[in-house]
């Protein structure tokens, strides 16, 4: 085979299919990532659009054009998109396209689930710009605090509409995260060990664990919220033992580490460009993942500095603010390696140069008054003012903006194979730049002078016209200076020349092949032994167009890449993608179709939707797996490897691994929520509590203890070569009699709307129920697999993943259950 | 803000001044650097020199010195508004979307008027009757927020008798704008004819 058939060997495997219907069935990394940009830089620009409205309105005093309540959506939907619809999801489209390429291998760890989440995030938003067009859009602020959005005080649509679109779209973060953090760990090029992976693997690592970790705070919150509205369970209200302090603690639990999950990606962009044009190696590789894991862990410890003015003891608020200081010390490392980094190499001033200027200059203003308001006594001043809108945009704008800016420069040549003759990037640099600093600089002033925020007009003797029109004059420049940017690579993508490959001459493997990039990224995967593998071995793409890497030789049409080790990068396993599917888009509308009855409180349709997608998800699971064992498979290079299914720990067991640190990170904050309302909001204790009830707690633990005893023996038995179906059977059963006692609980708690120990009492139950039938739908499966044939000896990793639920769902039966009749055993 | 009538007012002026003064100094630091890169001639470096002053020099020890001074700065003054005085004078406030009412110990309740004396410690109990609000008069000193439940408290003092503007500073929904209100500082005789009711 020579390179020209191995390309249309592989590419006939491997591409999407043509016109319309490819848009619809495509799973291919390549095309959701660009889907994902292209959609998240449409919302850019509505979120854009709004905010060109907030500062028209402001220009001038008592200005017509924004009614009070039409400002107040104004606000608020700039804000939610911005933040939900346009900055997360541009990261995910941006790892979802690089991260495989980068990585040298041919796709992400599920390409279906990132077809889900695409559609999640495509179908959510859609729901949040219909909230928009018919005038009915959230307008609570981005942070929705209760009681204002709690029924009494909003009782239209608009809240519910933020809750339950934005939980939508965060699934499509969740699935995202998960399948990042495995195509990261697992699906790297083999020889790559950890310390030789390109920088911005460690960037979206960290980012992706971070998004695991924080956005089930908000999840939570959100339910909570909803269930308060709709079914008035009073978890916010003070009145009857709520306490709206629990919504800003979850919201900020998210809210803060939400601004690093932006800003790292960005900070990865940063790490790779600077070295590439600086014609140099990163100074301080080391030195910059340890602080970007610092960093990570700094801050979920900050969460309280948006608080400062709620009235916490001076103790905690100087701890939270010794915290929010310290958090500058990871990014001032980074911030001077990337300047020591210039030094060391020879900066050129190419178009991405530019914006990384930009960066630079912007973001160090926003951190130093970051760091300001970091200093409790000047918060309580600028709190809520202006001066707190310019600092959040030096921050956003200046580390996301202007790198992801760079970054799209830096990488369009290689999405089109074409290169850039207009100049136009460069004058829109400049409006950009001077747009932005003229608009929010004014901004920093007009806080101090006391302008609050959120504020549709102000008076004319408040003095602050000229500030204001200056602000809003300017803020127009910039958006000028975006359109051009726009301009730019719709030129670009239509009419622009074809160019040379890997014109920046980096040492990423991205760059290692065809500009645009082949459906299957690498006709051969590549054996790493340095991080710049392009730089230290320039023929590497024709050696891999060449096939004398691995898998050059697709097996029976199918779709393969390898599976490695985690730190030392040996390869272990090869995997089988599936192909194009229409899967993923039927479970995201039938998804939709969930979220929808919620919203619209056609309640009947709620749980057909949930059969519907544990309908669909079964079919899904069920298409993976072979009923043969296939034994090892030639690999290339003299190299035999089993098929993932036929190794004790396949792709599913490590995402579920990583999607039950997101459910743990659940339920702590459900515990959390429990613990603070019962210590800290009035009200309590409650009326009654609720009454001991010996056979639920009994069985329900009983149960609890069998079911991994069960599934462990299963397990045995299908490695060893036995008749599992017995043992599994028993598991189900044991999960089953679980799922009753805490049924039981859920219909025992005291009046849920009378109290919010019920309130919490019922959601408790609630969750360890919900996983009681989702393990017990996945033994059901594994039963019907083992029935079926498709677990032997080999084909063992199956009852593993069960085994991973069955464990967790045994440890939140067992705490619920102990922790509801707490009270009673004490009593 | 920046023309405070009070001491908690003044010394967060003060504050905000020291900050953007150290502030610009760092911000036309990072400019230079950042200009010198770009200077043509320059001899190679080796990585682990180039590693100590950058990161450990610059990025570790720089950026601690100067977050550690200006904590412990932001610190003690947060400490000093917030420590406790000996006799302060006790009013309350409470918030509703309808407007501010003020309480006293020795006479009835004042709308949408707060009135302390002049010169001396007010420590101002603030609660809400339905959502969250915050209460903040800028040339006094900082806010605080009215929270549905709690109870949080907070210390003002005017220099001078006059009138202060107030306003709530937690986005409430419509009519958030006009949440505002004012704070009258009497003279020490006003204050006591106020207390026997004679002013309204
Ligand atoms: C394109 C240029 C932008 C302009 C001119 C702009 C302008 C504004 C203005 C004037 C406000 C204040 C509204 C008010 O308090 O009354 C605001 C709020 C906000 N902006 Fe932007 N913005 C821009 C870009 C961004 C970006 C890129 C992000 C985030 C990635 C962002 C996130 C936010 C958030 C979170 C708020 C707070 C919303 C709230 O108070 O609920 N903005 N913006
Ligand atoms: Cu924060």
């Amino acid at each position: 085979m020579n390179a020209l058939q191995r390309h249309r060997k592989l590419d006939a495997i491997w591409a999407s299919d043509k016109g319309f219907r490819g848009w619809f069935n495509t799973v291919s990394h390549t095309d959701l990532g660009r889907m994902f940009l292209v959609t998240a830089f449409f919302y850019f620009g509505v979120a854009g659009v709004l905010s060109m409205l907030i500062r028209a309105q402001l220009a001038t005093p008592h200005s017509a054009w924004a009614s009070e309540e039409v400002y107040a959506q104004l606000f608020t939907m700039h804000g939610t998109i911005m933040m939900f619809l346009f900055a997360i999801p541009a990261i995910e489209g941006m790892a979802v396209y690089l991260i495989p390429k980068m990585l040298g291998t041919r796709d992400l760890a599920y390409p279906r689930l990132t077809a889900y989440g695409y559609w999640c995030y495509a179908f959510g938003g859609a729901m949040m710009l219909a909230s928009l067009v018919l005038g009915l859009a959230p307008d609570g602020g981005w942070f929705m605090y209760p009681p204002l959005t709690g029924g009494i005080h909003s009782p239209g649509i608009n809240t519910d509409f933020w809750l339950i679109g934005i939980t939508f779209v965060e699934i499509s973060a969740i699935c995202a995260a998960v399948e990042l953090c495995v195509s990261i760990l697992k699906f790297r090029a083999p020889g790559m060990s950890l310390d030789k992976m390109p920088i911005f693997g460690w960037y979206i690592l960290v980012t992706s664990l971070m998004i695991l970790t924080g956005f089930p705070p908000l999840i939570l919150g959100s339910i909570l919220l909803e269930l308060e509205r709709a079914f008035g369970l009073p978890f916010f209200q003070a009145e009857l033992g709520g306490d709206s302090l629990l919504w800003q603690h979850l919201f900020w639990l998210f809210g803060h580490p939400e601004v690093y999950i932006i800003f790292l990606p960005a900070a990865g962009i940063l790490s790779t460009l600077i070295p590439v044009m600086a014609r140099t190696t990163l100074l301080g590789y080391g030195w910059i993942v340890a602080s970007v894991v610092a960093l990570a862990f700094l801050s979920f410890g900050l969460w309280v500095h948006h608080m400062f003015t709620t009235g916490i003891p001076h103790m905690g608020v100087a701890f939270f603010s010794a915290a929010s200081t310290l958090v500058a010390v990871p990014t001032a490392v980074q911030l001077f390696a990337w300047i020591g980094t210039m030094w060391k190499g020879r900066p050129e001033l190419h178009m991405p140069m530019l914006h990384i200027l930009g960066f630079f200059i912007t973001f160090v203003i926003g951190g130093l008054t970051g760091v300001m308001v970091a200093i409790v006594p000047f918060d309580w001043q600028v709190h809520d003012t202006a001066f707190i809108t310019a600092h959040l945009h030096y921050v956003l704008f200046g580390g996301f903006v202007f790198p992801i800016l760079a970054g799209l420069y830096y990488w369009l040549p290689l999405v089109t194979g074409r290169k850039r003759f207009f100049k136009l990037g460069e004058t829109a640099f400049v409006l950009i730049f001077t747009g932005f600093h003229g608009t929010f600089l004014a901004m920093h002033v007009l806080g101090l002078l006391g302008q609050r925020r959120r504020i549709h007009t102000y008076d004319v003797d408040a003095g602050w016209t000229a500030i204001n029109l200056t602000a809003s004059v300017f803020s127009f420049i910039m958006a000028i200076g975006l359109a051009l940017v726009l301009i730019d690579i719709i030129i670009h993508l239509f009419i622009a020349v074809r160019g040379a490959r890997s014109p920046w001459g980096a040492g990423t493997l991205e760059w290692a092949t065809m500009s645009p990039p082949p459906s299957y990224n690498f006709a051969s995967l590549p054996h790493v032994t340095s991080r710049a593998p392009y730089t230290d071995n320039p023929t590497l793409p024709d050696e891999m167009a060449r096939g004398l890497g691995y898998l050059s030789d697709p097996q029976e049409g199918r779709r393969e890449t390898l599976m490695i080790d985690v730190t030392s990068g040996t390869p272990e396993a090869v995997v089988v993608y599936p192909a194009n599917t229409f899967l993923p888009i039927k479970m995201a509308a039938v998804t939709g179709v969930f979220f929808l009855s919620l919203l619209l409180k056609v309640y009947w349709i709620t749980p057909l939707a949930v059969i519907g997608v544990a309908a669909l998800a079964w079919r899904w699971a069920w298409q993976l797996g072979a009923r043969n064992d296939a034994g090892p498979q030639p690999v290339g290079r003299d190299m035999y490897l089993p098929l993932s299914s036929e190794t004790a720990k396949s792709q599913g067991w490590w995402g579920s691994a990583f999607l039950l640190v997101a459910n743990a990170t659940f339920f702590g904050s459900l515990l959390f929520g429990y613990a603070f309302l019962w210590t800290i909001a009035p009200g309590w204790p409650p009326p009654v509590w609720l009454d001991l009830w010996l056979p639920e707690l009994a069985f329900g633990i009983a149960a609890a203890l069998a079911a991994p005893i069960l599934i462990r023996m299963t397990c045995a038995r299908v490695a060893g070569g036995q008749a599992a179906a017995a043992p599994c059977t028993m598991a189900l059963v044991a999960v089953v009699v679980l799922a009753v006692c805490l049924a039981s609980l859920m219909l025992r708690t005291p009046d849920p709307s009378m109290h919010a120990y019920g309130a919490t009492l019922l959601v408790l139950g609630g969750y360890g129920f919900f996983h009681a039938a989702v393990t017990g739908v996945m033994l059901g499966f594994l039963r019907a697999r083992i029935a079926k044939g498709h677990t032997s000896q080999a084909r063992r990793a199956e009852p593993a993943i069960v085994r991973l639920w069955v464990d967790y769902t045994a440890a939140v039966g067992i705490l619920c259950l102990t922790i509801a009749h707490l009270p009673a055993l004490l009593t | 803000m920046l023309d405070p009538a009070g001491p908690a007012a003044r010394e967060i002026a003060t504050l905000w001044w020291i900050m953007l003064g150290g502030s610009f100094a760092i911000l036309v630091f990072v400019t230079i650097l950042l200009a010198l890169s770009f200077r043509p001639d320059r001899r190679q470096h080796d990585d682990v020199r180039m590693e100590r002053t950058w990161i450990v020099g610059l990025g570790l020890g720089f950026s601690v010195a100067v977050l550690a001074a200006l904590l412990s700065y932001g610190v003690a003054t947060g400490a000093r508004l917030t420590a406790p005085s000996e006799t302060p004078v006790q009013v309350t406030a409470k918030a509703t979307l309808a407007g501010w009412t003020f309480g006293y110990d020795a006479r009835d309740d004042t709308e949408d008027v707060l009135h302390i004396p002049a010169r001396r410690d007010v420590e101002v109990a603030i609660t809400t009757g339905d959502i969250i609000h915050s209460f903040w008069v800028p040339r006094l000193a900082g806010k605080i927020d009215a929270i549905p439940g709690h109870v949080n408290r907070l210390r003002i003092e005017a220099d001078t008798p006059g009138v202060y503007q107030g306003r709530s500073a937690e986005y409430s929904g419509p009519g958030y704008l006009d949440l505002r209100f004012t704070v009258q500082a009497h003279d020490a005789d006003g204050w006591q004819e106020f207390l026997r009711g004679e002013t309204e």
